[in-house]
């Protein structure tokens, strides 16, 4: 099973709330400062997602997409 | 604004009623089909009224924990697309005033009777008075605009109950009804016709639900909840379409502008006054409410004995018709204002009359002013 | 958040007010969600809501009809909508300092009354939007902007409160229990009674940074660690979450 792990970063305000909980370690920080001047939350490997969307219902920006891949 | 005829809920005739059943009965008859209400004297024989009539009619009545909380729940109940009323005295005039500037601010219709009683604070329950004009006017925070009205009578209780939600609609506004408890527990005939005229809000049309577009002193439509305009309403400043917006000059400006348009803008349909014997008035009467009666009563004692005294008795009290009154007291050589307060009104006389001779005859102790001591004012300030 | 389930929701307002990590952003999203999962008529929805960050999560971010009131009166004003058309499903969605500090009068009297709308507390113990001064239900001991040496008076506990007063469906969760939050948040939207949460929610910015939990993560964690499911026994030491 496959999951599409979709952040929409102008909406992600950097709380890392979804790595902190996430299972897998699909997140990691960004590299880059953003120019609202926030470091955002990337999933970097969403390969490794199990779909138990605890980031997406966690996120207090409504910034997370788990979906199945073949959805 | 186009006017209804619908046929009143009493069969038509003359009945002895009291002013604060009249209150009532003429709110049923305007279409008041939710009310909200605290116990309170003297205003608790309106709820008991409205308790009554509702339960006939099946309209939706409610006591409500207290009285910042029937403020509430009649602006909530007029964006379902009611017809709201909540009635009260001094104390809870008071704790309404919060609420009140919210139904300001959202342009909520909705009629608030306040029936005066001795204050400040709990005062005297069962006396009369007049002393809360000024906080009809400015009892909410803010810079803002209120319609107010007076009425002198049993029989004007329920006219100006009708008019008071005629003008709420049209105006998309908040009035107020300011009684005094002399009326509201006086028995006196009141006339019910057949019919009468109301006027229903718009509630769906072109444009946002909010002002602050130009015209800015036109009224907006306003649609009810479930309808699916997806309305936001807010007590904050915002635009038209109802978001925040509480760091814009300009949407602030816009709004405030157009909540004082939409009523000083309207004035000739919202200002109502009579006259008597003003033509040739050299002591000029300025009164309302109860006050007003004696008034008249002095003016016609004092037409008696040939003085040249005339009184001109506002029905509607917020906004004033101050043009009427600069055009009056250029004839006049004195202008008298009786009222059951120290001079509330007679400190808008005397801001509109440039500099005329304005004396006021006074009393706030729960009793009645007299036709004796107004006309005694008057013999004292010069009438002959 | 599910693409469909977007629709619930002004778009054209995001990225939202809330401070990074803020528990009500949770709230609204298990609330979204919710509401997505069982298609709700959002054209028959009103949510009222009243002054604070808590009165923020409805409007103007939930695309429905949104009531914004004055501090505290939110029930008030729902009661009206309510009352005045049944036909319509009306749903507080307020602060712990709005609707039970200032507003606690009304919410009692609204679950003794059993008036049927659903009334959710996005209770993060403290006033953050005025800078965080100490509410009804700030803990003993925490470090508030007006209890800086910690706070001496007692919290309400918001389920016995307003099940004392006569609510019938009372819960409780945390800002970690979101997917029980959201189930419980179905079953509310689908009764027509009084129904009360208790979201303990969480402010990083004005509770966490004066009581070391300013880190969001770390304070998920600390609920996750607090939390015990509530069977039948009461733990006043503990958050009991669940159905009461």
């Amino acid at each position: 099973m496959a999951y599409k792990v979709t952040v929409r970063e102008n909406w992600c305000k950097g709380c890392y709330i979804c790595i902190s909980l996430c299972p897998k370690n699909v997140f990691e920080k960004a590299g880059l400062i953003d120019d609202r001047g926030i470091i955002v939350s990337k999933a970097v490997r969403p390969e490794d997602c199990i779909g138990c969307q605890m980031c997406a219902d966690h996120c207090p920006d409504l910034a997370i997409t788990v979906e199945k891949e073949d959805e | 604004m186009p006017k209804k005829n619908v046929k009143t809920h009493l069969k038509p005739g003359r009945y002895f009623m009291q002013g604060d059943e009249a209150c009532a009965e003429g709110a049923v008859a305007a279409g008041c089909s939710f009310f909200a209400g605290y116990p309170i004297t003297p205003a608790s024989e309106i709820m008991e009224t409205i308790v009554r009539r509702f339960e006939e009619e099946k309209r939706v009545f409610i006591q409500m924990e207290d009285e910042i909380a029937s403020m509430g729940a009649i602006v909530g109940a007029a964006w379902t697309g009611a017809k709201s009323m909540t009635a009260t005295s001094g104390p809870g005039f008071s704790l309404k005033m919060e609420n009140l500037g919210y139904a300001i601010m959202t342009e909520t219709p909705c009629v608030v009777v306040d029936v005066q009683r001795v204050g400040p604070s709990t005062g005297q329950a069962t006396r009369t008075a007049q002393g809360d004009l000024m906080q009809a006017r400015w009892g909410t925070h803010g810079e803002h605009t209120i319609i107010a009205l007076s009425p002198w009578s049993v029989e004007e209780a329920f006219y100006e109950t009708i008019r008071a939600f005629n003008l709420a609609e049209q105006f998309r506004t908040p009035v107020i009804i300011l009684m005094e408890e002399a009326t509201g527990h006086l028995r006196e005939v009141v006339s019910v016709p057949e019919t009468i005229d109301v006027i229903n809000r718009v509630e769906e049309g072109e444009g946002s639900p909010f002002g602050g577009k130009e015209p800015l002193d036109a009224v907006p439509p306003m649609p009810r909840f479930g309808t699916g305009h997806r309305l936001l309403v807010t007590g904050s400043t915002h635009n038209p379409d109802g978001y925040r917006k509480t760091q814009d000059r300009l949407t602030q400006e816009n709004l405030l502008n157009h909540l004082r348009d939409k009523i000083e803008g309207h004035k000739k349909e919202i200002v109502e006054y009579e006259e008597y014997f003003t033509e040739d008035a050299e002591t000029l009467l300025i009164s309302f409410g109860f006050a007003a009666r004696a008034a008249l009563k002095a003016v016609k004692e004092a037409r008696k004995k040939g003085m040249k005294a005339g009184l001109l008795r506002l029905k509607t009290v917020w906004p004033m018709p101050t043009e009427r009154f600069a055009a009056l007291a250029a004839q006049a050589e004195r202008i008298i204002v009786p009222e059951m307060n120290y001079g509330q009104l007679r400190g808008e006389v005397e801001r509109y009359t440039a500099g005329k001779r304005v004396i006021g005859v006074n009393r706030a102790d729960g009793e009645v002013i007299t036709p004796e001591s107004i006309l005694k004012a008057m013999e004292e300030g010069g009438a002959k | 958040m599910k693409q469909e389930y977007l629709k619930y929701i002004r778009e054209n307002v995001f990225p939202s007010t809330f401070c990074p990590g803020c528990g009500h952003g949770i709230l609204l999203n298990a609330f979204v969600s919710a509401l997505g999962e069982l298609n709700y008529d959002q054209d028959n929805l009103v949510l009222v809501s009243g002054i604070g960050c808590g009165g923020w999560i409805a409007s103007p971010h939930m695309n429905t009809d949104t009531l914004h009131t004055t501090h505290g009166r939110a029930i008030p004003f729902a009661i009206g909508v309510k009352m005045a058309n049944p036909k319509l499903k009306v749903v507080v969605i307020s602060g712990d300092g709005d609707l039970t500090t200032i507003g606690g009068n009304h919410l009692i009297h609204a679950a003794r009354r059993r008036i049927p709308i659903t009334v959710i507390c996005g209770n993060n113990n403290i006033y953050g939007m005025t800078g965080g001064q100490a509410s009804a239900t700030t803990p003993v001991g925490a470090r508030t902007m007006t209890t800086p040496l910690g706070n001496d008076y007692l919290p309400f506990d918001l389920v016995k409160l307003v099940k004392g007063a006569g609510g019938d469906h009372v819960y409780r969760f945390t800002a970690f229990h979101a997917m029980q939050m959201k189930k419980a948040f179905k079953e509310a939207l689908q009764r027509d009674e009084f129904s009360f949460f208790d979201i303990i929610t969480g402010c990083p910015v004005q509770y966490g940074r004066r009581n070391d939990l300013r880190d969001p993560a770390k304070m998920i964690q600390w609920m996750k660690e607090e939390s015990v499911l509530y069977t039948g026994e009461y733990h006043d030491d503990k958050i009991m979450v669940g159905k009461f």
